[in-house]
């Protein structure tokens, strides 16, 4: 990898190559295709949390005038109860076909059962409200620890705790048990000189993406079919929804539309196969679109837990022993990330002596979905909670404690490998030296840090760089764009030829017209897709010393790429000219990177939050917020100030104010962007982005991913802010006004 | 219910279209006039992506009937830039990186229009208060007031 | 001699903490760890991602180890 150097494109602040149709509303999303003859598809979906479905008598509905096609469970061919990689991960296809269509059981309010397509939304809407279904009530489960409890009412008659010494032969709501450990925390928390435990609770949250899941379908008579969706990953929805009908993967082309924020929430499908039954049953292309309240009800949120976390420290300030007893919801089906919660907790330490338990268990509640850095942020505010609290009571700055016990390269993780480079300590440092750290603090005002740590994803991307005759070129590369990543695709193939990036056009082709590329997301994109992208580019420039040494009748050994050109002693050649003789020297020029990418480099973040809290109405204000974290090299350093802001923002927002109200029957009340309270422009300051660079070694430019550990501190950071401002422990997120109050009054 | 026959003005174009009662301007002008600019992030008026000047008032389309468009002149995000050239506050978003997904930039944008239409030199805490009902989820608003700030003296300097 | 060593689930498995492979290649590293230890399957680890020196690897099949080689085996990570 180069050596830190002057570049000439990265690291500029261009104008994304998207951005005309961006800022002019031509941009094409999710739900802006329509086709000749298109028909729409609505949802049927549970009013109860839990139930048994006796009947369903779908008679009336489809009488009604305009109805074309019923979609229900018994529509998918075949559904095996195995695992099909989806995401980075893999889900297993029993539960993903029945959250999108329910089999003869309904999990949670808004569970979908089947689906209408007719010649209008509204008519199709006036159809479900014609379907009769007889249902079986039960009780549901809301909480961990209600799920938990030994008389329960079970979701999964054949969910046997796994990760258990010996699989029980009862069913019960606990999906699976996980543990890590490292050295002896008894012996550990037997060295301290303070220890201090605590209990801590965050809620459901959602990724709140503005733009809902939608979707155009087509299901042709020869049996090709075409998906337009907004999905942060078209091949995983081409890999899941191809296994859910049993098309072979040559016969579903899906095309990514520009999305409108996914989070993780997008890694999965609701509506894609459910839309291809409605077009297949009618023969008509089929819209579907959810509402805003189907969002929330029915799209995976982000895991509530209840977790534990307690920390040994000497009095000098060294940590001998960290431990967490972790309990993430999964919602109504196993696979919360509780795993990666484990994982993360205390990776920011170099502490020999941890031990992680963790379990994932289900409630009557939307199944979860991966929500930016899945699993860190719950188990890294309870860390990071306890870990300020210690510095509070040892009278350390919580920066020098950070500092004194910080990761670094070579430090041991809990999940079994040494860290390589990583920037932990250069982040601590910037936080410190800050603006915002020497401003001093008044009455009823409190400050916050946090660290946090997010691994990164290598992964699979394909790239080819397409040059034209006249020396400019196409970048076609597989990675939907959720945040601005095309201008940094653009930047680096810029760098790479020496050629302005004005001249390489991105695009994300569909899974018909680029190879295999993973998802976006695990921060994978500008890391994964770059290193195909540089690759590809790299193989442009052989070949275009290969056609010049044809040209000058030498080796391409003897040929030298600067700057856009090639040259050898005085023979010099442009892109441009190249490309214009490339048909007589053995066709047009078409670089390629094929890669599964290794070597992603780890994320360290450290926030600080300054708030002022009211203490007669327990509003809280963020008066300062400072984000600092790793870039490795910062190849558009206005998006990824972007990505650093606004995790930032959705951790704030989770820290104050966003929660699920579920009544006591497992409704959701405020499924809206009323009542689920995110941030507004009006909630909050500038955001303070300071990027550090520790380059990635296993990246040509040092490129870390950035996109998901910036909303891994703000939980911490700002909750504490908030204790220290009230004087008074916080545990229990969100910090609203009635909660801040409530502490408040119970402690008066 | 047989459709209504409406006739209104956007972004200076005469239009006339067939509706249903019950649709909304946001349905109207997706659905029916294939104007798709903008956008559907709530339909009950909470999020702002569909936000539209009606007879020069900024509104969410979402909360107006389809029928309430007769005789009115609707602004869209489409009437905003001037052919191939972009409006002052376009390019600014352009330049601060105002915008990661886009999805909430044509409501932005309008809101943004309006907001220094009546308030050609806003505080930052008025710009923040006016748009605060334009919600972003990728940003974190920095770059976004950042952009209209640097929108707004760029346009007293060219007035 | 490379050393893989086993952390959590694989620990509880094996019975042991660490130990010592003669095989170069990770192809020929899982047939010889399902052959010492009866509770793993091949299956099972190659369902698995390895992190070899610190480096997580998701496609390791014909992944060279050097001498003094560590391997852990992870589960998948996956972002959002």
């Amino acid at each position: 990898m180069s050596e830190a150097k002057q570049y000439k494109y990265i690291g500029t602040r261009s104008i994304r190559p998207d951005g005309f149709d961006k800022v002019t509303g031509r941009a094409n999303y999710g739900a802006d295709m329509s086709l000749p003859g298109m028909i729409w598809g609505k949802i049927l979906r549970s009013p109860h949390a839990h139930a048994k479905i006796k009947s369903i008598d779908t008679t009336k509905a489809e009488a009604l005038a305009g109805v074309l096609a019923i979609a229900s469970y018994n529509d998918f061919p075949s559904v095996a109860d195995e695992v099909v990689a989806t995401g980075e991960g893999s889900s297993n296809l029993l539960d993903l076909a029945n959250n999108i269509l329910a089999k003869d059981k309904v999990l949670y309010h808004g569970h979908a059962i089947l689906a209408i397509g007719a010649r209008t939304a509204a008519i199709a809407e006036q159809a479900l409200g014609l379907v009769e279904i007889e249902y079986e009530v039960l009780k549901p489960v809301l909480d961990v620890n209600d799920a938990m409890a030994a008389d329960a009412p079970v979701l999964h008659d054949n969910m046997f705790t796994q990760g258990l010494a010996e699989t029980p032969t009862k069913a019960s709501n606990i999906a699976a048990r996980q543990e890590f450990k490292m050295g002896d925390v008894e012996a550990g928390f037997a060295e301290a000189d303070l220890i201090v435990e605590r209990d801590f609770y965050t809620p459901t949250v959602h990724q709140g993406y503005i733009e809902p899941h939608a979707c155009t379908a087509r299901y042709d008579a020869d049996g090709q079919s075409m998906l337009w969706c907004s999905t942060q990953g078209h091949f995983d929805v081409r890999a899941s929804t191809a296994k859910l009908l049993s098309l072979n993967l040559n016969r579903l082309k899906v095309i990514a539309s520009e999305i409108g924020g996914g989070f993780g929430g997008k890694t999965t499908v609701y509506l894609e196969p459910v839309a291809l039954i409605l077009s297949k049953k009618s023969g008509r292309p089929v819209k579907m679109i959810m509402d805003r309240d189907e969002v929330f009800k029915a799209s995976g949120p982000g895991s509530a837990t209840r977790n534990w976390v307690k920390i040994g420290a000497k009095k000098d300030g060294t940590i001998t022993a960290m431990q967490a007893l972790l309990h993430y919801e999964a919602g109504a089906f196993k696979g919360s990330p509780v795993m990666m919660g484990c994982m993360t907790a205390f990776t920011p330490y170099a502490v020999p002596n941890m031990y992680v338990e963790g379990y994932d268990v289900v409630v009557n509640k939307p199944k979860v979905a991966a929500y930016r850095a899945p699993g860190a942020p719950q188990a890294e505010y309870a860390a990071e909670m306890v870990v300020n609290e210690i510095a509070d009571k040892l009278g350390i700055d919580p920066i020098d404690l950070r500092l004194q016990n910080a990761a670094k390269e070579g430090t041991q993780t809990i999940y079994g490998p040494k860290l390589k480079a990583v920037g932990l300590v250069e982040c601590l440092e910037a936080a410190k030296n800050s603006p915002q750290y020497q401003e001093a603090l008044k009455e009823n005002q409190g400050r916050g840090v946090a660290a946090g740590f997010w691994f990164n994803v290598g992964g699979q991307s394909s790239v080819t760089l397409n040059m034209n005759p006249d020396g400019t070129g196409t970048i076609v590369e597989g990675s939907p764009d959720i945040g601005g990543s095309r201008a940094s695709m653009q930047l680096m193939a810029a760098e790479e030829l020496g050629m302005p990036a004005e001249n390489l056009k991105p695009i994300i082709g569909d899974t018909e017209n680029v190879a295999f590329s993973a998802g976006t997301g695990g921060s994978r994109t500008t890391f994964a897709t770059g290193m195909a992208v540089i690759e590809a580019a790299q193989d442009v420039v052989r070949q275009l010393k290969e056609r010049s040494a044809a040209v000058w009748n030498l080796t391409a050994d003897q040929i030298e790429y600067a700057e856009g050109e090639t040259f050898s002693g005085d023979n010099r050649m442009t892109v441009a000219e190249i490309c214009a003789g490339a048909e007589r020297t053995g066709g047009q020029i078409t670089g390629r990177g094929n890669i599964n990418a290794r070597g992603a480099g780890p994320s360290f973040a450290v926030h600080l939050c300054d708030v002022e809290v009211d203490k007669d109405t327990g509003k809280v204000d963020v008066l300062r917020y400072t984000a600092v974290q790793d870039a490795g090299k910062a190849i558009h350093p206005s998006y990824v100030e972007g990505q650093l802001q606004g995790g930032a923002v959705q951790g704030i927002g989770w820290a104050l104010n966003e929660e699920y109200v579920y009544s006591a029957d497992g409704h959701m009340e405020n499924a809206g962007f009323l009542d689920y309270r995110i941030p507004l422009a009006s909630d909050l300051p500038m955001i303070d982005a300071i990027i550090v660079e520790v380059p990635n070694p296993f990246h040509p430019f040092g490129v870390r991913g950035v996109g998901e550990s910036g909303i891994i501190p703000p939980l911490a950071a700002t909750a504490y802010a908030v204790s220290q401002a009230i004087g008074l422990p916080i545990t229990d997120l969100p910090c609203s006004p009635p909660n801040v109050l409530k502490v408040i009054q119970d402690n008066a | 219910m047989a459709k209504i026959h409406v006739n209104t003005s956007i972004n200076g174009e005469v239009v006339e279209f067939l509706c249903e009662p019950y649709e909304t301007l946001l349905d109207v002008l997706r659905n029916d006039l294939q104007l798709t600019g903008t956008k559907e992030g709530c339909a009950s008026g909470d999020c702002g992506a569909c936000s539209v000047t009606v007879n020069d008032a900024l509104v969410c389309s979402c909360l107006v009937l389809g029928v309430e468009a007769e005789g009115a002149e609707i602004g869209t995000i489409e009437g905003v830039s001037n052919k191939d050239q972009l409006h002052v506050i376009q390019q600014k978003f352009l330049e601060h990186a105002a915008l990661q997904c886009g999805i909430c930039t044509p409501g932005l944008v309008v809101s943004t229009k309006k907001l220094l239409e009546e308030n050609p030199n806003p505080t930052e805490e008025q710009a923040r208060y006016y748009l605060a009902g334009n919600l972003c989820r990728c940003t974190g608003y920095d770059k976004i007031i950042r952009a209209v700030m640097d929108a707004a003296e760029t346009m007293r300097g060219a007035a | 001699m490379a050393t893989v060593i086993f952390s959590g689930e694989l620990e509880k498995l094996t019975g042991d903490i660490r130990t010592e492979i003669s095989s170069t290649v990770y192809r020929d590293m899982v047939t010889e760890l399902v052959a010492r230890y009866p509770a793993l399957s091949r299956q099972l680890l190659e369902e698995m991602a390895v992190a070899i020196d610190g480096v997580i690897i998701v496609d390791p099949l014909l992944e060279e180890l050097l001498e003094d080689s560590e391997v852990h085996f992870l589960h998948f990570v996956a972002g959002g």
